[in-house]
């Protein structure tokens, strides 16, 4: 099973490197991962996403919290959840393609935020699976290049990951 | 206000910690540090002769205080020398500041002289690290890394300090946090009251109970309500390698160790048990043998300081997170009220329970007959443990190395009390002992020290001789002198044939009577069985000096019982070269 797990760590140097080194230490697995400084200038929200059995998944939950680093996590795939990943994706856009990929674009509401004569640079903000439907979609046209920032979600409602 | 350097509030912390030893060796990137001790400290500084000497003498007095031991090495290879006791620390919670030298902080990167990223070497077999990013930090970093590495479950702390920020000439305010309290790390402080009495209502109805108890509830200070609570309960106990000495090894409830070379009755007792009560365990493989076939009858109830060893290997069906003396005092007051309230233990099912595990101690218990005696002529490891057990009352600190002589160690001595057994039973690391020993006997100078050990893992430390001698340490080496790496010899004669690939010396091995005299220490050869008991005493009899007793023993005995692996359950066991169940 998919998961997404997110937590709030001490903005420190070497925090980030227990996070990542335990899942290799360990043998888990991480599908994406998404790490920034919050409101608070001493803390990082990390979000990864990881697949396993519920035995795994128990595991690394409390290996997570077990790290001295971490002072928050939570699984938010265990409750309602809003979930995002942003994509820019440059591909070839010639002749027919253009208003093609203009039309694509708009049914997925992404957006076109650079343009050369041979080239369009696309940015999409979804959920993962909808990202993959874009690259789907757009088919046989040539992929040049694909950035994607990894997953980040929030708790739905009034639940928060706060200190 | 009190101005101090870098390399001054190191040494102050220590001291306004507690510290009684600092294990170390110097080298460039320490030497403000060094110069500072030499200045200002009282603590007593060993010099040992390489740095993971130093790091295993740490260890042992951590684990016969509770205490952390402390370690202070140069940057680099010093650095690096440490691990293997970092990891050793790790794999066992044992609670440990290590400080490294680091070059100094705007050449860090650069490929440095004596540069090593101690940070990222030491990041998976430590608690928890820190890298000092200015001077006045020292003080803080330091009262948390001893929080650290003590509460909750312990482990080892880093501390790694660039050179100049121990400078002489940069004085900074010095104040020695009282208190500590971290928002990212808040260990548990009791268990939850309802899991204990879920447990509790679960012992009271047992009909084949076992309490297997590990490492934590001699790290966790839970021996004595341990006993309370078995006692009151009338159920058997086992330990596993780490968790000896938790319950008397001489009291009549007491199955012996559990597990890969552990005793006919008490594995036998955990795979016919309905209830284990695990505390302080980890259900480790050397343990359960093949997981799917651990123990199909028992409900598992699992104390433990750490959630996260809980249902890790095996699923726990109550899991209790807390410390285990919080925890088992609870347990026990719980019970005590059943008790009052007119409860009792099926004591019925209790009594035939009993007479079971009385038929398998009968049948193969270690204790009971002893196996090992044949007609060779010669000296038998296990006769050797024996003795050395009856000569010291089951009272000495006993270290050991690793290899068939810790198993025999672990078998027939009975340590009747936590903390005098002291072994690398998580990481396994030959080369423990003697250090270890050092650290003990540095802080119980009036009591026995005895390093049990073999050709091999002494050879691993064996330099600390000369810390030895230095320091005036009287520790007793005893070596179970087989001429083989024993342990991997007695897995080649039942797995590989016999063909004994790189597990012998070839007649390489010193004179070790004669190289420990070197050292100005004492030697003693024993080579007979009616040597046995005369040579200990008269070794036993040397108080003042280290005594190296080589014992000359039957080279081809094994370590029995033994596991059948793989695919087998926990009463799966070799019983002799020849006997299995
Ligand atoms: C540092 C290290 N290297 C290798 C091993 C693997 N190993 C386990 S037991 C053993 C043999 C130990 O021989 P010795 O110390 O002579 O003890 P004996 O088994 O003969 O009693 C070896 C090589 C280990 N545990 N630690």
């Amino acid at each position: 099973m998919r998961h997404i797990i997110s937590l709030l760590m001490e903005n420190e140097p070497g925090a980030l490197s227990r996070v990542v080194g335990l899942f290799s230490q360990r043998g888990y697995n991480i599908e994406s991962l998404n790490v920034a400084v919050t409101d608070d200038a001493t803390m990082s929200r990390l979000t990864l996403v990881t697949v396993g059995d519920e035995r795994v998944i128990e595991q690394i939950t409390k290996q997570l919290n077990k790290l001295v680093d971490v002072i928050k996590l939570v699984d938010l795939t265990e409750g309602a959840h809003i979930e995002r990943e942003m994509m820019l994706i440059k591909v070839r856009a010639l002749g027919a393609q253009r208003a093609e990929l203009k039309r694509c674009s708009d049914i997925f509401r992404a957006q076109i935020v650079d343009v050369t004569s041979s080239t369009f640079t696309v940015q999409m903000v979804g959920t993962s699976e909808k990202l993959d439907s874009f690259i789907q979609a757009i088919g046989d046209i040539a992929i040049l290049e694909v950035v994607r920032s990894g997953v980040s979600g929030i708790a739905r409602g009034e639940k928060t990951l706060s200190v | 206000m009190e101005l101090l350097s870098g390399g001054e509030m190191v040494v102050r912390a220590l001291q306004d910690e507690g510290v009684e030893f600092i294990f170390g060796y110097p080298g460039g990137a320490v030497l403000h540090i060094y110069d500072a001790i030499f200045n200002h400290s009282d603590i007593p500084h060993i010099l040992v002769r390489h740095e993971q000497a130093a790091t295993h003498a740490a260890d042992g007095y951590a684990r016969a205080t509770g205490k952390p031991g402390v370690v202070l090495v140069t940057s680099g290879p010093g650095a690096t020398n440490a691990i293997t006791g970092i990891a050793t620390a790790y794999m066992d919670s044992i609670p440990m500041v290590v400080l490294s030298g680091q070059v100094q902080s705007h050449l860090i990167g650069e490929d440095a002289f004596q540069e090593t990223d101690m940070l990222g070497i030491s990041r998976p077999i430590v608690k928890h690290s820190f890298q000092v990013k200015h001077a006045s930090e020292i003080p803080g970093i330091i009262k948390k890394a001893f929080y650290i590495a003590s509460t909750g479950r312990p482990g080892p702390v880093v501390i790694d300090i660039p050179k100049d920020l121990t400078n002489p000439h940069d004085k900074y305010e010095y104040v020695y946090p009282e208190e500590m309290r971290l928002r990212s790390y808040q260990p548990v402080t009791k268990g939850h009251t309802g899991q204990i009495r879920k447990a509790v209502n679960l012992l009271m109805k047992a009909r084949r109970p076992v309490i297997y108890s590990g490492g934590g509830v001699v790290q966790g200070g839970g021996s004595e309500l341990l006993v309370e609570l078995a006692q009151m309960l009338n159920f058997p106990v086992t330990n596993t390698l780490m968790g000896l000495g938790a319950y008397p090894g001489e009291d009549r409830q007491f199955l012996g160790m559990l597990g890969m070379h552990g005793f006919y009755e008490a594995n036998n007792a955990m795979h016919h048990s309905d209830l284990i009560l695990a505390i302080g365990v980890r259900f480790d493989d050397r343990v359960t043998n093949t997981v799917s076939k651990f123990c199909p009858d028992a409900t598992i109830i699992h104390v433990d300081v750490d959630p996260a060893s809980i249902s890790k290997t095996v699923a726990a069906h109550v899991p209790i997170v807390g410390p285990v003396d919080a925890v088992l005092a609870e347990m026990v007051s719980q019970v005590k009220e059943a008790m009052a309230s007119g409860e009792k233990t099926d004591e019925e099912a209790l009594k035939v329970w009993w007479d079971r595990i009385d038929e398998w101690r009968a049948q193969h218990g270690l204790w009971h007959t002893p196996r090992y005696k044949d007609d060779s002529g010669l000296i038998k490891p296990q006769e050797v443990i024996e003795e050395l057990w009856r000569l010291t009352k089951g009272e000495a600190f006993i270290t050991s190395d690793v290899g068939q002589h810790q198993m025999y160690a672990a078998q027939y001595y009975r340590y009747n009390k936590p903390r005098r057994w002291i072994n690398s039973g998580g990481l396994g690391t030959m080369g423990f002992g003697l250090p270890a020993a050092m650290g003990i006997k540095l802080k119980f100078p009036e009591d026995d020290v005895i390093c049990v050990t073999g050709e091999g893992s002494i050879q691993m430390n064996i330099q600390e001789l000369s810390t030895c001698t230095q320091y005036d340490i009287p520790v007793k080496i005893l070596n179970l002198h087989n001429g083989y790496l024993g342990m991997v010899k007695q897995w080649q004669d039942m797995q590989y044939g016999g063909r004994y690939s790189q597990s012998t010396y070839e007649k390489s091995l010193p004179d070790f009577v004669k190289l420990v005299e070197a050292y100005g220490h004492v030697g003693i050869r024993i080579t007979k069985p009616e040597e046995l008991r005369p040579k200990l005493e008269e070794a036993l009899a040397i108080k003042d000096r280290l005594v190296f007793i080589d014992c000359m023993i039957d080279p081809h005995e094994h370590v029995y019982p033994m596991h059948i692996a793989p695919n087998g359950s926990m009463r799966d066991m070799w019983l002799s070269k020849t006997e299995r169940t």
